[in-house]
């Protein structure tokens, strides 16, 4: 991977891991932003972590572009090729696929696609070689996903399903973008899957919904107590399909305040998973059905 | 001499998109939260100094199309940014000075003559709840400000308690109003994915004019009527759109310019969706983002490329100036 610096003006710059996205560079990019965060460096204001590519705010006053710049290469060179191992979380994400919502919004928008014929989970599976809906929902919701960046707008986050690249999902993102998106979509764009985390424009597949706020500035659930914003760059999501009765039950704890999302701590280590991705995807699935 | 320890402002018209705002959140960009806060940063602390308050209070942003509000307590407000000329009463007033205004009196402006946005100040700054560390709007995400949004009819603001003596009169000196021209040059530090342009895009899009299109607000500025960009042909990488603008989704610096499908470009400004799949070909320098805030649709912008000395020369001619505007309203 040849990793390439270049400054957004006087105060961002700006490091593309690699023009691909890939695990590796995923990893390559939370290793460095990790190490950096570590160093407390005095005029770093703002480390953000991206799916192949990370981003730094700075005050030059405090600290000088060139000096930031030679600091970050340091970093790459000692931390770059050490073996990652982080300690993270597995969270199970409900997802109703298919769902009312999501589909009265794509019919809305069906001129804006690139086959207006069909619906974008069944676009997806034909595109993606899958001979049915059932079988896409079981490749999406099959292995977990990395929360690879979080953003765009508050809280979304971006996720790269933890598979071999032939079996990575890949879709188009909508021809032009829609006005409209129900709060909680599950999408998809590219290689990516989201989770979009309030209601509003968007350009991504459109799959299902989940019953899980994501992002509250209220803070009501208990796992939002703590911060407004759920999910974390380095995060591992597994998605279960639900059916309507268990998502109407969701609602329903959301809007009493007692629902709970199912979230364990693991620790994940690049080198083990690389082994074997599937056997240690089921590992991950143990750890988190575990109680 | 106010009296009472708080200044209820009561919203009677809300204008077109009225939000509090201050010198914004910081440290939230990596979820998705972005800086928010005055678009026209110099101008709050103006308007700020200008009634007594620290430079960094909590101020009114009015877009193109003031408010009408009702003050239920005596007070001194400033109207710093663009040419709105406040009225009290239906009694014209001056913008960039410092104004006495008594309960009971309305306060309303004329439509905008010049720029885009004005600041308002009150002394003592709006008291709204600070969330992620600041008191500004971020209307996407619903936080910050009143309730998350821009102002609506109705709505009752308070203020802190003037912690210092506000003086009636005093007059922001005219080198020190933010500039407020049809057409003005924007300079940018060209880079990001710069490299993916052809040459002669790269020429062309600091070579021709830019016009402010209407879709021009506080996440991104849209301009228009330049030639098209192209993008080099290249096989696109994994896990990019097929588009030859597209990139592997990554992060905006503010200020970046973004050109989806190479039509328009796009420049982030402080409420910027923080990253998205579409390549970044330079960004606006901070000593200029100001200017941005100030501009109408129609408008007109020229791009100009600087040198990284060329933009850290910049900014310390703003903290220089920045420095000027305390020595002049300091205390």
């Amino acid at each position: 991977m040849s990793v390439r610096y270049t400054f957004g003006g006087d105060e961002f710059i700006f490091v593309e891991i690699s023009e691909d996205m890939s695990l590796d560079a995923f990893f390559k990019g939370t290793a460095i932003t990790r190490e950096l965060q570590r160093r407390n460096v005095a005029g770093v204001t703002e480390i953000c972590p991206a799916n192949a590519s990370y981003q730094v705010r700075y005050d030059p006053d405090v600290i000088a572009p060139e000096t930031l710049l030679a600091l970050l290469k340091e970093i790459d060179a000692e931390v770059g090729d050490a073996p990652l191992e982080l300690e993270t979380r597995i969270v199970e994400v409900p997802v109703l696929y298919n769902d009312p919502w999501t589909h009265e919004t794509l019919m809305r928008f069906r001129e804006r696609h690139q086959d207006p014929s069909s619906t974008d989970l069944e676009y997806a599976a034909r595109i993606n070689g899958l001979s049915t809906v059932d079988a896409f929902i079981a490749a999406h919701s099959g292995a977990p996903w990395f929360v690879s960046m979080v953003g765009f707008v508050a809280g979304l986050p971006f996720m790269f399903q933890m598979v071999e690249r032939s079996r990575q999902l890949e879709v188009p993102k909508y021809l032009r973008p829609r006005t409209d998106t129900p709060k909680l979509t599950v999408g998809h764009g590219g290689c990516f899957g989201c989770i979009y985390s309030v209601r509003g424009a968007g350009g991504y597949q459109m799959f299902g919904v989940t019953p899980a706020p994501i992002f509250d500035p209220v803070q009501r659930l208990s796992y939002l107590r703590d911060f407004m914003v759920f999910f974390k760059p380095g995060d591992i999501v597994k998605f279960k399909p639900i059916d309507r009765e268990t998502y109407d039950r969701a609602v329903a704890e959301v809007e009493a305040g007692t629902f709970e999302l199912r979230v364990k701590p693991v620790k994940f280590v690049l080198s083990e998973f690389k082994r074997d991705p599937d056997a240690y995807n089921r590992s991950l699935a143990e750890v988190l059905d575990a109680d | 001499m106010p009296t009472d320890k708080t200044c209820v402002i009561e919203v009677v018209k809300p204008g077109l998109a009225t939000s509090v705002q201050d010198t914004g959140r910081q440290g939230y960009y990596y979820v998705g939260i972005p800086p928010s806060g005055a678009l026209d940063q110099f101008s709050l602390r103006a308007a700020n100094l200008l009634v007594g308050n620290s430079e960094d209070a909590a101020a009114l942003e009015c877009t193109l199309l003031g408010p009408q509000l009702l003050f239920h307590a005596d007070t001194m407000i400033a109207v710093t940014g663009a040419e709105m000329t406040p009225k009290i009463d239906g009694v014209a007033q001056a913008c960039n000075v410092s104004l006495r205004i008594k309960a009971g009196s309305t306060l309303t402006f004329d439509h905008v003559k010049a720029g885009a946005r004005a600041c308002l100040a009150v002394a003592g700054g709006i008291d709204v709840p600070v969330v992620l560390g600041s008191r500004s709007t971020y209307t996407l995400g619903a936080i910050g400000g009143l309730e998350g949004r821009r102002l609506q009819k109705g709505d009752r603001l308070t203020s802190f308690a003037p912690g210092h003596q506000a003086k009636e009169g005093l007059e922001l000196p005219a080198d020190l109003r933010t500039p407020l021209a049809k057409e003005i040059e924007l300079r940018v530090l060209p880079g990001l994915y710069h490299h993916r342009l052809t040459d002669e895009s790269a020429r062309t899009f600091f070579d021709d004019t830019w016009v402010v299109a209407p879709e021009a607000d506080r996440i991104g500025y849209r301009y228009k009527q330049g030639r098209a960009l192209q993008f080099r042909e290249r096989v696109q990488p994994f896990g990019a759109g097929a588009d030859p603008s597209n990139i592997v989704d990554a992060c905006y610096p503010i200020g970046s310019i973004q050109v989806p499908g190479g039509l328009e470009p796009i420049i982030l400004h402080r409420d910027a969706v923080s990253g998205g799949g579409y390549a970044t070909i330079g960004t606006v320098i901070s000593a200029d983002m100001d200017l941005i805030g100030q501009m109408q649709p129609n408008h007109r912008a020229h791009f100009v490329a600087v040198s990284m000395e060329q933009t850290l020369a910049a900014r310390r001619a703003a903290s220089a100036r920045l420095l000027r505007l305390r020595e002049a309203l300091g205390r």
